[in-house]
């Protein structure tokens, strides 16, 4: 699964399933540019990177930004070239009931992990055109199929994504671009720890492999899907979620 | 220096995959030329850079004949 050298831009990348799939990608020989919001998440990504004697950098990205967009790939490709992976990893949840849920916390959870998965991928498009080759990796959640009481917003965004990736894949397959969907299930993460326990166990019932997944068996599918292996995989919805949503 | 309507031409030519003497300054790019929505998509793409100019949206619809997309250019190139 060799990504020899490809660009791949990474968002969200300085904490789990994000910098995970940031290490696969360049452990595949990918140059990886990981982002985070803040300049000390950005950081760290880049020391893992090398660390890890991989290639790429951490680059700061606010993805609600059109012109922190702008500058981030300006200063890719002035770095490294144009990018042809784009994992659009980023996200956020602001859980409510709906009856509750302010207007605030609606949007907040659309812009981060909805608007942006249009504008990274408006803003990547180009180059994967000219190439091309192309790989668009959206990360979903199981949650976008299955609902889940509290999340209607982060439900409709994950739904979104995959609908976003079915309609751009029909757009640009022409040009060897691919556009899928990965939609995790439960992953020990930072967003699943603050789940509280009772919760925690009543959700492991559900679960058939009886655990959470770890944030490296949905890089691994990210990694599949960007690499040639992958290339005849284009609209799809992967779901790796232990067994506990079944399409 | 070749005239804008022969680098127009060529461009055309070459994003559309025919031969330079089918690229009748008339010719629509659908139409006559069998693009499809992307490929004139594509087609501004490749004008804005061998021009160095950065065509909006709005104007690049309007743009679908051979001789259309010449005009822009002679009209909207300093």
């Amino acid at each position: 699964m060799s990504l020899e050298n490809k660009v791949a831009l990474v968002t969200g990348a300085s904490r789990g399933i994000g910098a995970a799939i940031a290490e696969q990608l360049a452990q595949a020989g990918a140059v990886v540019i990981g982002t985070a919001t803040s300049e000390s998440g950005a950081a760290a990504i880049g020391e893992r990177l090398s660390a890890a004697g991989y290639q790429g950098a951490g680059m700061v990205l606010d993805v609600t930004s059109p012109e922190s967009i702008d500058n981030l790939l300006q200063q890719v490709q002035e770095q490294y070239g144009v990018p042809v992976i784009l994992v659009n990893n980023a996200g956020i949840t602001q859980d409510n009931l709906l009856m509750r849920m302010s207007e605030e916390e609606w949007f907040n959870v659309v812009n981060t992990n909805l608007s942006s998965i249009y504008r990274l991928s408006k803003a990547v498009l180009r180059g994967m055109m000219k190439a091309r080759w192309g790989r668009i990796v959206n990360v979903g959640s199981v949650v976008g199929s299955m609902g889940n009481a509290g999340q209607a917003n982060y439900a409709a965004t994950k739904a979104g994504a995959a609908g976003f990736a079915r309609s751009l894949a029909a757009e640009v397959g022409s040009r060897g671009i691919t556009v899928n969907t990965v939609a995790p299930g439960f992953i020990d993460t930072d967003m699943t720890k603050i789940l509280p326990d009772d919760q925690k166990a009543d959700l492991l019932k559900r679960i058939p492999l009886g655990r959470l997944g770890k944030p490296e068996e949905i890089a691994a599918v990210v990694a599949f899907l960007a690499s040639g292996a992958g290339g005849y995989v284009s609209g799809e919805t992967i779901q790796v979620n232990g067994g506990m949503y079944m399409c | 220096m070749s005239s804008i309507e022969e680098r127009v031409k060529k461009i055309v030519a070459e994003q559309l995959g025919v031969k330079e003497d089918e690229v009748k300054a008339e010719a629509s790019f659908v139409e006559d030329l069998g693009a499809d929505s992307l490929d004139t998509v594509e087609l501004v793409m490749a004008l804005e850079e061998e021009f160095e100019t950065e065509i909006p949206d709005e104007e690049a619809e309007k743009i679908t004949t051979v001789q259309l997309a010449i005009d822009y250019i002679n009209a909207n190139l300093a």
